[in-house]
C-alpha cells in the first residue's frame, strides 16, 4: 500500500464531516425524516455492498434479500439466547460464509450460473425455513427489544461508513487490483496468476456479509418475523436498480442512486401501490437504455465535455 | 411406482417449457428471465377462453401460440436487437439481457397484476380420472404430457432434418462461422427467440389445465427451466428432454415424501450437483 496523498486526507475528512452532520439527523428533523434516513441508511449499506463485489466483476447478484433474511433470523432466534451486540457480528459470518459457499459453487464457472443461482436463492431458503417451521410446529417470531428507531439509523450509519471505508481499502489492495484486471479481462486475469476463482470468492462475502448483518439490525424494527417478510425478493431488485442508478463504477456512485430512488419510491408507493411492480420494470428498462452508466456516468460525461471545452478556449 | 408416473408426467410439461428457454437462451443467444410470465400468460389466455366460452385449452393453444411467436418476436426486434448490436462482448450481452428481460418480467408481472387482479386462477379441464398401471392420474395431466410430447417430438425433427432447423443449430453452434456460410444470423435469432416464446407460452397453457397459477409465480417456472436447460446443456435438446424428466421425478418424490412446500429446493439440490460435478450439463462437452 501507498502512502496517503493530501487529496486523500482531505477526502477523508469530508467523508468524516459527511457522517457527523448525516448523524446529527435525529436532532434536526422529524420522525418521518428519520423513517426515511433509516431507508437511506439501509440501502446505502446494501447497494454500495452489492458494487463492490458487482461492479467490478459485471455478476449481477440477486441473493441480497437471502442474505437479509439470515441476518434478520439470526436476530430473531439469537435475542432469546445471547446479548443483542453479539448477534451482529454471528450475523455477519454467518452471511459471510453463506456466500461463500454459494460462491464456491458457481463463481468457479461462467457468470450466468451466479446470475441464476442468486436469483433462486432467497426462496429457496424461505422455503427450507417454511420447511423447518412445519417440523418443529413453530409459527413466526416475535422481536421485542428496547431499540428504537434512533438506535438502528445509527448503527446502519456506521456500518455505512464501515462498507465505505472497506471499499476504500480493497480498492487500494492486491484485491482490489486483481477485481479490476477480472473484470476488464478473466483470461488476462488467469494468465497472469491471479486466482480468479478465490478473488471473487473472497469479494462476494463482503456483500453477503453486510446484506446480513444489515438484517440484524433491522430486524427490532419489524417486532414480528415471519419467512415471506424476512425474505422478501423486491429487495434485492431494489438493491440492483439503486447500484446501477448511481453507477458502480466508483465507490460513492451507489449513494448516488439510492437518495433520489428512495425519495422516487417513497413517492411512487404512495400514489401507486398496485403498480408498483410495473414500475420497478420500467425503471430497469431505462437504466439499460438510456443510463447504462449511471449518474456516475452522465457526471463523467459531463465533468470530461467541460474539460474539453477549457481545452479549446 | 405412482411416484414415477406422476414425475414423468409433470416432467414432460417442464420439457416443454425448458425446450422454449432453451430455444431463446441456447440458440438465440438471449438469456430471458422473463419466459416464465410468458408462461404464466398462456395460461391466463387459456383460463380466460375456458371460463369465458369453454373453448378447451387443446384449441386455444392454436391461437396461443401464433400470438405469442408475434409477440416475443416484436420484443426481439424492440428491445434486444439494440442490445446486441451495442454489445462489444458475449459478457456484456448476457449483462444487458438479463437486466433488461428482468424489467421486462417486472412490466409483465404487473400488467398482469393490473388486468386480471393478483388471485390464484385454475378451472377444472378434463378432471376425470385416468388408469394407468393400476393407478390412477388426471386426464388433464395426461393429455398435457402426450400434447408435451408430440410438440417437442415435432420440434426435435424441425430442429434435426430441416433446413431452417439446421441454421438454427448452426447459429447455436458457431455464430459468428454461420454467417460465412450465408446464414442471416440477425433474423435467424429473432425466429429462434420468437419460436422459443411460442413454445413456452403454449407449455403454459397446456400447464395450467393440472396447475394452479397466479401473476407472480412466473419467476419459479423462469427458474426450474433454467435449471433443465444447464442440467441438459445449453442448446440441446435431447439433455432438455432428459432433465427435465429428471426433475419432475426429484420433485414429486420430494413433495410426496418430505414436503410439498420444499419443490424449489428440489431443483436447487439438483442444480448444485450439477453445478460441481457437470457444469456442462448431462450431454454436454467439456469447454476448454
Amino acid at each position: 500500500m501507498t502512502a496517503l496523498s493530501s487529496r486523500d486526507w482531505g477526502n477523508l475528512a469530508l467523508c468524516t464531516l459527511a457522517l457527523i452532520a448525516a448523524a446529527c439527523l435525529p436532532w434536526t428533523a422529524g420522525a418521518y425524516s428519520l423513517t426515511i434516513g433509516v431507508t437511506i441508511a439501509m440501502y446505502t449499506v446494501l447497494a454500495t455492498s452489492w458494487a463492490l463485489f458487482s461492479g467490478p466483476t459485471h455478476y449481477i447478484s440477486l441473493a441480497t434479500a437471502a442474505f437479509f433474511g439470515v441476518g434478520a433470523y439470526v436476530t430473531g432466534i439469537g435475542i432469546q439466547h445471547l446479548p443483542y451486540w453479539a448477534l451482529l457480528p454471528i450475523a455477519g459470518v454467518m452471511g459471510a460464509l453463506m456466500a461463500a459457499l454459494v460462491g464456491l459453487a458457481t463463481l468457479r464457472l461462467s457468470g450466468v450460473y451466479f446470475v441464476i443461482f442468486t436469483l433462486g436463492l432467497a426462496e429457496f431458503v424461505r422455503q427450507i425455513i417454511t420447511w423447518g417451521q412445519n417440523v418443529s410446529g413453530t409459527k413466526g417470531i416475535y422481536v421485542l427489544t428496547s431499540i428504537t428507531e434512533v438506535h438502528i439509523y445509527w448503527q446502519l450509519l456506521g456500518l455505512a461508513a464501515v462498507v465505505l471505508l472497506l471499499g476504500w481499502l480493497i480498492g487500494r489492495s492486491r484485491l482490489g487490483f486483481a477485481l479490476r484486471i477480472i473484470g476488464d479481462d478473466e483470461a488476462v486475469a488467469k494468465h497472469s496468476g491471479i486466482d480468479t476463482a478465490r478473488a471473487k470468492i473472497l469479494l462476494f462475502m463482503v456483500p453477503g456479509a453486510m446484506a446480513s448483518i444489515t438484517g440484524a439490525i433491522l430486524a427490532p424494527r419489524y417486532v414480528y418475523i415471519e419467512p415471506s417478510l424476512a425474505f422478501t425478493p423486491m429487495l434485492s431488485f431494489q438493491v440492483v436498480i439503486m447500484a446501477l442508478l448511481g453507477g458502480t463504477g466508483r465507490l460513492w456512485g451507489p449513494l448516488v442512486g439510492v437518495i433520489p430512488f428512495t425519495f422516487l419510491w417513497e413517492a411512487i408507493s404512495a400514489s401507486f401501490p398496485n403498480q408498483t411492480t410495473l414500475l420497478l420494470g420500467l425503471c430497469f428498462l431505462v437504466i439499460v437504455y438510456l443510463l447504462p452508466k449511471g449518474f456516475v456516468g452522465l457526471i463523467d460525461a459531463a465533468r470530461k465535455r467541460m474539460n474539453n471545452a477549457e481545452g479549446f478556449a | 411406482m405412482d411416484v414415477i408416473v406422476t414425475g414423468l408426467l409433470l416432467g414432460g410439461t417442464y420439457a416443454l417449457i425448458a425446450m422454449g428457454l432453451n430455444l431463446q437462451y441456447g440458440m438465440a443467444r438471449i438469456m430471458n428471465l422473463a419466459n416464465g410470465e410468458m408462461l404464466v400468460a398462456g395460461g391466463f389466455v387459456a383460463f380466460w377462453f375456458w371460463t369465458g366460452s369453454q373453448v378447451s385449452p387443446l384449441l386455444t393453444v392454436f391461437l396461443v401460440a401464433p400470438v405469442a411467436f408475434l409477440f416475443n418476436w416484436l420484443i426481439y426486434i424492440i428491445f434486444l436487437r439494440p442490445l446486441v448490436k451495442r454489445a462489444k462482448s458475449r459478457g456484456q450481452l448476457e449483462v444487458d439481457a438479463i437486466l433488461t428481460t428482468f424489467g421486462l418480467s417486472f412490466v409483465a408481472v404487473g400488467l398482469m397484476l393490473a388486468f386480471f387482479g393478483g388471485d390464484y386462477f385454475s378451472y377444472s379441464y378434463l378432471s376425470t380420472p385416468v388408469n394407468i398401471l393400476g393407478d390412477t392420474y388426471g386426464a388433464n395431466r395426461v393429455t398435457a404430457f402426450l400434447s408435451a410430447v408430440i410438440i417437442c417430438g415435432a420440434l426435435w425433427l424441425w430442429l434435426a432434418r430441416s433446413r431452417a432447423g439446421m441454421t438454427i443449430r448452426a447459429i447455436s453452434v458457431a455464430p459468428d462461422s454461420a454467417r460465412l456460410v450465408g446464414i442471416d444470423v440477425r433474423k435467424t435469432a429473432a425466429l429462434a427467440f420468437a419460436l422459443g416464446g411460442a413454445v413456452t407460452a403454449t407449455g403454459g397453457a397446456l400447464i395450467s389445465t393440472f396447475l394452479t397459477l397466479d401473476a407472480s409465480t412466473g419467476v419459479i417456472f423462469t427458474l426450474k427451466a433454467l435449471v433443465i436447460v444447464i442440467m441438459g446443456g445449453v442448446g440441446d435438446v435431447r439433455g432438455t428432454i432428459v432433465a427435465a424428466v429428471l426433475l419432475g421425478m426429484l420433485e414429486t418424490f420430494v413433495a410426496r415424501v418430505i414436503d410439498p412446500g420444499l419443490t424449489l429446493a428440489a431443483a436447487y439440490l439438483l442444480f448444485v450437483i450439477i453445478l460441481l460435478w457437470r457444469p456442462q450439463g448431462l450431454f454436454g462437452r467439456p469447454t476448454t
